[in-house]
């Protein structure tokens, strides 16, 4: 007998035809996979006795579910042997589940109230270093920009930064809980302020689990203008960023235009459904607003106007040379710091790794439509930021198409019950990373267990490791150039 | 290089918009703005707008009110009614000075935002911290971008501070999660007498109506997130700087 159910992105099966592991076979079927290069990309307690995990094997495009059959309270951790789980264990020791014996830092997570590890907010032992000329920088939760709240200490040797540790949790709202429900349009909504600037990302995850678990196929008008929501979304935040990181070296005229230009492509996503964030555009069964000819036209014609506009703005950044020097060889990752943490999106693609859930795992248009992509080497902030602008003009490309040929449908089907004891994993590639969601339900067809993974999720030790031995100066920067969620990882 | 940094500051011209001087930069076609009801043709049906709302933000007691602090602008009860009596307007203007201000009746009349003590305090200089507590990041988008060089925010006055004892107020966005309460309460109190708040996004203004809500409030702007010109609309009135 097998000892995984092989399944596809955004595809539904009944929950009793996944194998139900005896613990160390379940332990051993994740560390043999990860060994064999697939990723970890889910792993949650369902109920006492029951743990559930979810591989994807990038090479081959497909995932595949087990569980495991857990008795007692604790195990011997993952972690130690593959890092990817670490913020998978102590996310599950947090809210109740098994606890990983001889994981290596196992402290809570989002510190929710009454959490099974303890402690509130904020308050636990941080990583120490002693000695002479030794001292620790702490920060926040309230930053000094417009930004959401985090904290961070940073154990620094004079300016060099040995470690810094991230600690999370202050935007913590238990949004996972809302989807416990029937179909509803409450959840739709809850989905998109997961992390309100991936709106098309985590939208579409939703959508794609809940007609999966509907058995509903979704009209191909629909596909496309959720195609062209979720790249004008990564046009607007990768514009942004590189205008950002732009602003942190203090090269104020890319920073400057490039601010401007982020707010005309999310002029664009409000002209398609009256909001700059896509909020109220993805709903199961399509999308609730509808790309005419003539808006086509128009979109068309701006995105040919501000493509040209962050060509030259980016340009001025790319030959300025002490721009150039300040982003090489700054906040360096390397593949296999990469691959062993499991990072995910523009700041994986920038180690060398093709990571793409567009390209991997195939959905909507990009099924029938391929989209390049982007890859560069270095895992420094300068690949951060030319992944971001091949990114960008793979995204125009990839709306020119996508507008100039919109398939001929309507935009909405009914979505109809969820199908009982049912279970779907649905996989988008938000602009900062893959963005997975897993749906189960129970008997009446009701979701019972919901999970959210935000690319945030696995890429905050991305960014804590890139700061190792580097000056204290340069975290702005190496910062900027990751932009991760606050609220998308808290959850 | 310098040639090049002049070049295409030419392409890109002058682009801070002329508004308040000019008119305000005209909102798209499908924006969702102050809500216009028409009351007459309402006695028709039994309440489908109701039921189709996903926060409860109607009521119907004689005539029909929408909860602007509640609603979240998804337009549920627009496709919900048969008649076509509810649909939302163009008109930016959401900011109010006071809680009940944001129940609106859809007569197309813009919440009243003026505060007359902060307008008489405030002509010159009003510096804000802002601080996101549960927010999802969408309002933190658009709270930001006042500073970038179309919208030139600083040429009201208007600021966003770093330190809280260095400000006349605070930009609270989100419901305050419990893991944010005690920030949030600290960062209050390091801001100095007067001090004003204003709360920026649905989610906030509706956890602003409860009772352990960490701060009491002098600015509701609503929306879910509210368009920039929202917010800055509703800072401008606040302060007196935009009369209508």
């Amino acid at each position: 007998m097998s000892r995984c159910l092989a399944t596809g992105n955004m595809e539904s099966f009944p929950i009793s035809q996944v194998p139900v592991l005896p613990w160390d076979d379940f332990l051993d079927w994740i560390v043999d996979g990860v060994v064999q290069g697939e990723r970890l990309i889910s792993l949650f307690h369902r109920r006492n006795d029951i743990v559930c995990s979810v591989l994807a094997d990038d090479s081959r495009g497909s995932l595949s579910v087990a569980m495991g059959r857990f008795d007692g309270r604790s195990y011997r951790a993952l972690t130690p042997v593959c890092p990817q789980a670490h913020m998978f264990e102590r996310d599950m020791a947090e809210r109740g589940g098994p606890v990983p014996e001889g994981h290596p830092w196992l402290k809570p997570v989002r510190f929710p109230r009454g959490g099974a590890l303890g402690s509130s907010v904020g308050d636990m032992d941080f990583y120490r270093v002693q000695g002479e000329e030794v001292h620790e920088v702490a920060v926040g939760p309230v930053h000094a920009g417009v930004i959401e709240p985090g904290h961070f200490r940073f154990q620094c040797y004079g300016e060099i930064v040995l470690h810094l540790e991230i600690s999370l949790g202050y935007q913590h709202r238990g949004v996972e809980r809302l989807f416990e429900a029937p179909l509803s349009a409450g959840q739709a909504i809850a989905a998109e302020s997961i992390a309100g600037d991936s709106t098309a990302g985590h939208a579409g995850a939703y959508c794609g689990a809940m007609e999966a678990l509907a058995r509903c196929e979704v009209e191909p008008r629909a596909r496309a203008v959720r195609c062209v929501a979720q790249e004008l979304e990564r046009v607007a935040c990768h514009i942004g960023d590189i205008g950002a990181m732009a602003g942190d070296v203090g090269y104020l005229p890319t920073s400057s235009f490039c601010g401007r230009i982020r707010g005309d492509v999310l002029n664009l996503t409000a002209s398609i459904c009256g909001n700059r964030f896509s909020r109220g555009l993805f709903r199961p069964g399509g999308v609730l607003w509808d790309i005419d000819d003539s808006m086509a036209k128009d979109l068309l014609k701006s995105l040919a106007r501000i493509r040209s506009e962050a060509a030259d703005a980016v340009g001025l950044l790319w030959s300025c040379p002490t721009v150039m020097a300040r982003f090489e060889n700054t906040g360096v990752l390397s593949t296999l710091d990469c691959d062993s943490l499991g990072l995910v999106g523009p700041a994986a693609r920038a180690c060398g790794v093709t990571r793409d859930a567009r390209h991997s795992f195939p959905y909507w248009s990009y099924r029938y439509r391929p989209i390049r992509v982007a890859v560069e080497s270095g895992g420094d902030v300068l690949a951060r930021a030319r992944v971001r602008w091949s990114e960008l003009e793979n995204s125009f490309d990839y709306l020119e198409a996508l507008l100039s040929d919109l398939p001929r449908s309507s935009v909405m089907v009914p979505a109809g019950e969820l199908e009982p004891s049912s279970m779907a994993v649905s996989m988008t590639e938000g602009w900062r990373g893959e963005i997975v969601h897993v749906a189960v339900t129970d008997r009446t067809g009701k979701v019972e267990d919901y999970r959210v993974v935000d690319p945030s999720f696995h890429n905050w030790i991305g960014l804590a490791t890139s700061m190792r031995n580097r000056g204290i100066s340069d975290f702005p920067l190496c910062n900027k150039s990751f932009n991760l969620s606050y609220c998308g990882f808290d959850l | 290089m310098l040639l090049d940094i002049l070049r295409v500051r030419a392409k890109q011209g002058f682009r801070t918009m002329a508004y308040p001087d000019g008119p305000p930069p005209a909102l798209l076609e499908r924006f969702a703005g102050l809500p216009v009801v028409d009351q007459d043709r309402c006695s028709l049906c039994p309440g489908h707008c109701l039921s189709s709302c996903p926060v409860g933000a109607i009521e119907k007691n004689g005539s029909l009110t929408i909860d602007l602090g509640l609603c979240l602008f998804c337009r549920e009860c627009q496709r919900a009614c048969p008649y076509g009596v509810l649909s939302f307007g163009s008109d930016h203007r959401l900011g109010s000075s006071s809680r009940e201000g944001l129940i609106s009746s859809g007569d197309g009349s813009p919440p009243l935002a003026l505060n007359e003590r902060a307008a008489g305090l405030y002509g010159q200089v009003f510096s804000l911290r802002v601080v996101s507590a549960g927010g999802c990041g969408a309002c933190e988008a658009d709270v930001n971008v006042l500073n970038t060089l179309a919208w030139d925010l600083g040429r009201f006055g208007i600021n966003y501070g770093a330190s809280p004892r260095h400000c006349d107020g605070m930009i609270l966005i989100g419901p305050v999660t419990p893991n944010m309460e005690e920030a949030v309460i600290e960062t209050y109190r390091a801001i100095p007498e007067p001090k004003f708040v204003i709360a920026v996004g649905t989610c906030t203004v509706t956890a602003s109506s409860r009772e352990d809500f960490p701060v009491p409030v002098d600015l509701y702007i609503p929306g879910c997130p509210p368009h920039p010109l929202t917010i800055l609309d509703g800072m401008l009135r606040f302060l007196g700087k935009v009369k209508e």
